[in-house]
Order: C-alpha cells, then structure tokens, then sequence
C-alpha cells in the first residue's frame, strides 16, 4: 500500500458549476411545491372561492394547472441547464 | 361489420405494426439489449418514456378514477406527473453521467455494497412484478369485453404478444415498438375525447371544454340533486392530509420507478437525457390533461344515461348488458322500485360501477361510432402491452446483470447474460399471466404498496447517493431497510382486513394517513435513519468520493468545447 489516496475534488469553474445547477433545481422544486401541493391542496379552501373561467382557481391548478406548470418547469431546466454547459465551457479560455 | 370486427381488425393492423418494428430493431449484444446502444434520438425516447410511463393504470383507470373522486382526483394526475418533476430534476441527469445499465447497478457501485445490490434488486423485481399485473389485467379486460372472448384466452394472446416483442427486440425493440405505441395510444384517447366534448360542449377542444364551459357546473348540480358531493369542492373523499400525503407518495414512488428511470439510459448523453425529460413530459401531458375532462364527461353521461331510469330499460340498452356480463357493472334494485337510484356510496346506492371502465365504455355510452369503440380497445391494449413490455426487460435486467452477472458470475459471457435474462424474462411474463388471470382480492391495495415501497425505499436512497457526498453504505442500508419495513407493516396493519382477512382493520390509520399515503413517513424516516448513521460511521471509500465527484462536473461536451475555442480565435 502506497500514500492514501486523495479525493481530487472540483476545481473552481466546476464547482461554480455545481452551485448554479443546485440553485436552479432548488428554485424550480420551490414553485413546483408551491403550485401543486400549494395552490391544488394546501390553500385549496381559500382558492376554491376565486373563479377561474367556468370552474374555481383551485379545482383548475388542481386538475390541470398545475400539470402545465410541471411542463414549464422541465422545459426552463433543460433551456437553462444548455445556457450553463455553454457559459461554462466559454469560460475555459479566460 | 359489428364493433367486435373492427376491433379485431384494428388489433391485428396494429399488433403487425409493432411485431414489424421488433423485427426491423432486433439486436444481439448486451448493450443494445438493455439500453439500446444509447442511440435512440431524443422525441423517439420522449415518446417511449412516455408509452413507458403510461400504464394500463393511466388510460383505462385514470379518467374513471378521477371521475369518481372529483377534485380529489388530483392525487393522481398531480402525483404521476409532479413526480416526473422530481424524476427530470433530480435523478435521471446525474443517472445518465453515471453511466450504469441500471437502477440496482447504480445503488451497488454507488454504496460499494453487494447487499444494497441485492435489496435495491429485489425491491426493482417486486415493484415491477406488481405493476405488470396491473397490465395483463387491462389486457384481459380488453379482450373479454370487445373480443367476447375469455379473459384467459385474452390474457395468453397478450402474454405471447409482449413476450415476442421484448424477447426479440430487447431495449432497443422496446424503444421503436414504444414510441409507435404512444401514437397509437394518444390517438385513440384525443378522438373519443373530442368527439364527446363537441356533443356535450359544442368545444372541439376537450383540455379546454373542462374549464371554458359549465360541464362541471352542470354535472355538480346533478350530483347534488342525486345526493351525491359536489364534483368540485375539494376533500369531499379523502382528508386534507391524506390528498397531501397520498399526492406526495404517488410523486416520490413514480419517480423511483426503476422502469421509467431505465430510460434515460437509452440516449446519447446528458444533455439528451434533458431533452428526453422534455418530450416526454410534453407528450404524458397530452394524456394528462385530457383526463380530467374525459373523467368529467363521461360521468356527466353516465348519470344522465342511467339515474333515475327504469331498470329494466337500462338493463336493455347494448353497453349495459355487455359490460354487465363482464361483472364491471351491477345493479341491485334494493327498495324494490323498478327505478336505478344512483348515489355513488351513499345509503340506497343501487348500482356498483368499476372505474376501469368509465373510459372503455365513454365512446358507446356517447353513441359514437363503432370504429371509436375500436380505437379505444385498441389504444387500451397498446397502453398495457408497451408498459408490461418496459417492465420485463427491467425485471430481466435486474435478474440477468445486477444479480447474476455482478454477484454470482463476474466471468459471464455475453451469451450467457443474454440467456439468464431471456429465461428470466418468460418466468416473469409466467407470473405476470397467473396473476392476470387470477387477480387478488387486493389488487388495488398492492398497487398501493408498489408505490408506497418505491417512495420510502429506492427513492431517498438515489437521491443521497447523488447528492449527498457523505452518504455512505452503512447509512445508506439502514435508511433503505427502516423505511421498507416501517412501510411494509403499517400497509399491512391498516389493510389488514383485505390482505390476512382480519376482522376489521387493526390499525385505522397512522395519525389520519391512510395506506397509500404511508410510505411519506417511512420516505421521511429513510432520510433521518441514513443521515444520522451515515455521520456516525466511517466515510465512503475514496474512489466513491471521486466518483460523486465526477458526476458533478459538467459533461465534457466536444461540441460546446471546440464552438468556444473557434469563437476564441
């Protein structure tokens, strides 16, 4: 058995890398809590009270809005997620 | 021509359809077997995934489920569909990077442990074996009722049908077979959907009938002249806590299912990975949002079709007397009357109605024309069959490689691997036609568990493993084994009536959680246990570290990195 090994941990570019990927998912999981175990159950009493079209806000998020902002959710990521792969390997050179 | 004529020819169009495409796709490496050769381009994967993803469960039950439970219905279409939320965000890119053919490979290597391979092996093979039950049921109810024939007979030419296509295509079979399966399966939802919503509605749109018309008003009103709960308020079947806790496991179990995270195996890299996510999101959504209208509309139907009717006028029209040989529908005239009175559970309810087959029977309760009726057997079964199909090269998967080959025979050949997980690929397909065609009493309470057992074990234990650096094999088995049997035993206290045949429950609830939304507080206590272990044992190995390390950093992408160094020059 030689040395022990060492982790060879992130440089710098990659754990900014890192950090902004844990932020934009923590970001996106807050809204997804939010719209759906918020708006469709949690505050579904007070939201049931507020027409949406010809069915309440509550019953709306709770059958399809919420459904359409999970869409929005996965799309933002991986549009995101791209813009960063780009910006990081720009970085490179500097 | 009858309906069971068309239905038939338009099964055989599209079992030829599929059986061509295995044909055309079949392959005879290890690599393509279980992962397609990561070739298959992103919408084709976005449409497999969700074929995959779509069950039996989705297209038969879902609409009539939802129609049943009002608001509360939620508990599914946001439980199946946040938790791909949490299945995009969270596990498949860092699943991809790490690069391993499975779900069991992953948790093995990740927690240097035969014994995690082994649980995490066993819980893949049990969860799957559960939810391909589910399917060879929707196969045999498909063929019972539009064929007339047997649900046995029904059930075998099923089985021989998945079994061909997966044996012969393997993964990369699947994907193609799946992705013209989600055509199918989307095309014969939208027509009914449609068709139903301009004759009540005069909307062509149904996603947008639900809200941009009073349906629901008008169907609320009846329910409400009928005795029943309003179709729009919410928790008029389940307690606040229960939609939040049952929501919450639905999202956390579908997100731990193995099949499904398989998937993401199949394409190129990581990147493809996230645009599969998108897809099939998208393509899922389609389906999901049409539901809930479906659901609507078809009970709106229903209870104008038969309330308050003579009964032996109903008993005479067509679909009645069909399905009630099928057993799905039955009507007792209790207070003697000669008139249905339909009250859904309340005191006096005379009529008892299976939900599968609220969206089976929407297109003949709506007198549409016999070759919808078709359409929707036929996207039934495609349904069924492209997810039982995922499900056996899963299982087969978790037999052949992450027990046999990483365990038991590390010098295993190729030919070797491929064999063990063909034979285990036709047992399981055995086991999965027994229960079809014997269902048990419980088969709703086991789906319960599937989930349930997905969220409190697989689950938090990928998560840590991505995200938690620290993690590490003794934490990691301590978290998977406190919430297997936490959940395992509170499952069987509160079901105990259904599955040991006590008399009455021996435990009602767990503090107002019912069954299916347990496996929160056993996902709960799986975080806690590993957390506190983990930080009293010894760290992981450092390769382990490196190797976590590694799937943090950004994809070396050739591409991205030659535009940047061009646009340098």
């Amino acid at each position: 058995m030689g040395e022990p090994e060492k982790v060879q941990s992130l440089d710098d570019k990659q754990n900014w890398y890192w950090k902004k990927n844990i932020k934009l998912i923590t970001g996106l999981l807050i809204i997804w809590f939010l719209v759906g175990l918020g708006g469709g159950v949690l505050f579904a009493a007070p939201l049931n009270e507020v027409p949406f079209f010809g069915v309440t806000l509550s019953f709306w998020i709770a059958q399809q809005g919420a459904i359409l902002v999970f869409i929005l959710l996965i799309l933002s990521y991986a549009i995101r997620m791209d813009k960063l792969d780009r910006e990081y390997f720009e970085k490179k050179e500097q | 021509m009858s309906v069971e004529a068309i239905t038939i020819i338009m099964v055989l169009i599209t079992f030829g359809l599929y059986t061509g495409i295995g044909w055309w796709s079949r392959v005879k490496d290890t690599s393509s077997f279980y992962v397609a050769g990561q070739n298959v381009p992103t919408v084709a994967n976005g449409a497999a995934i969700a074929a995959d993803w779509m069950s039996a469960a989705s297209f038969i039950s879902m609409a009539g489920l939802v129609a049943f439970l009002g608001y509360d219905g939620t508990i599914y279409l946001m439980g199946w569909t946040g938790g791909y939320v949490l299945l995009a965000l969270l596990l498949a890119p860092y699943l991809r990077k790490f690069g391993k053919f499975t779900v069991p490979d992953f948790i093995g290597d990740r927690f240097y442990s035969n014994s995690a391979r082994t649980v995490a092996a066993i819980a893949t093979i049990f969860i799957s074996l559960t939810y391909i039950s589910g399917q060879m049921r929707g196969v045999g109810i498909v063929f019972s009722r539009y064929l007339q024939v047997d649900i046995i007979i029904g059930v075998l030419i099923g089985m021989a049908i998945v079994g061909f296509f997966a044996l012969l295509g393997g993964m990369k079979g699947i994907t193609w077979t799946q992705a013209t399966q989600y055509f199918v399966i989307i095309i014969a939802f939208l027509i009914p959907a449609i068709a139903i919503s301009l004759q009540l509605t005069g909307n062509p749109v149904p996603q947008l009938a639900l809200t941009g018309s009073d349906i629901v008003d008008r169907l609320t009103s009846i329910q409400v002249d009928l005795g029943m709960t309003e179709y729009m308020a919410p928790f008029t079947d389940l307690s606040m806590l229960n939609v939040f806790m049952i929501t919450l496991a639905l999202m956390a179990g579908t997100a731990g299912l193995p099949h499904v995270i398989v998937r993401f195996y199949t394409v190129k890299n990581v990147r493809a990975a996230r645009w599969s996510a998108v897809w099939a999101i998208i393509f899922i959504a389609l389906l999901y949002l049409t539901a809930p209208a479906v659901g609507a509309f078809a009970k709106y139907n229903l209870i104008n079709t038969i309330a308050d009717q003579p009964l032996e006028e109903v008993q005479n029209i067509e679909w009645v007397k069909k399905w009630e040989t099928t057993g799905l529908l039955q009507f007792n005239d209790l207070n003697g009357d000669g008139i249905v009175n339909f009250s859904e559970g309340e005191a006096g309810n005379e009529v008892v109605i299976d939900g599968d087959i609220i969206v089976l029977s929407t297109p003949e309760v709506a007198n549409l024309a016999p070759f919808i009726i078709a359409l929707v057997a036929t996207g039934g079964l495609a349904a069924a069959l492209s997810t039982a199909s995922g499900l056996l090269i899963t299982m087969s998967s978790a037999v052949s490689h992450d027990i046999y080959y990483r365990i038991f025979n590390k010098e295993a050949s190729e030919r070797q691997r491929l064999r063990v997980g063909r034979i285990t690929l036709l047992v399981a397909l055995f086991i999965a036609a027994y229960v079809g065609i014997n269902p048990p009493g419980f088969a709703g309470e086991v789906v319960a568990l599937a989930f349930g057992l997905g969220a409190a074990s697989l689950f938090p234990v990928i998560l840590l493993g991505i995200f938690d650096k620290r993690m590490n094999k003794e934490g990691a088995i301590a978290g998977i084994l406190t919430g297997l049997i936490f959940t395992l035993l509170m499952i069987g206290l509160i079901l105990s009536e259904s599955i040991f045949g006590t008399d009455g429950a021996i435990l009602n609830s767990f503090f107002g959680i019912n069954a299916q939304g347990v496996g929160v507080i056993g996902m709960a206590l799986n975080f806690i246990v590993s957390f506190v272990v983990s930080r009293n044992t010894p760290e992981p190995p450092v390769e382990i570290q490196q190797l976590i390390e590694n799937v943090r950093a950004p994809e070396i992408d050739s591409e991205l990195e030659a535009a940047a160094t061009t646009e340098d020059k």
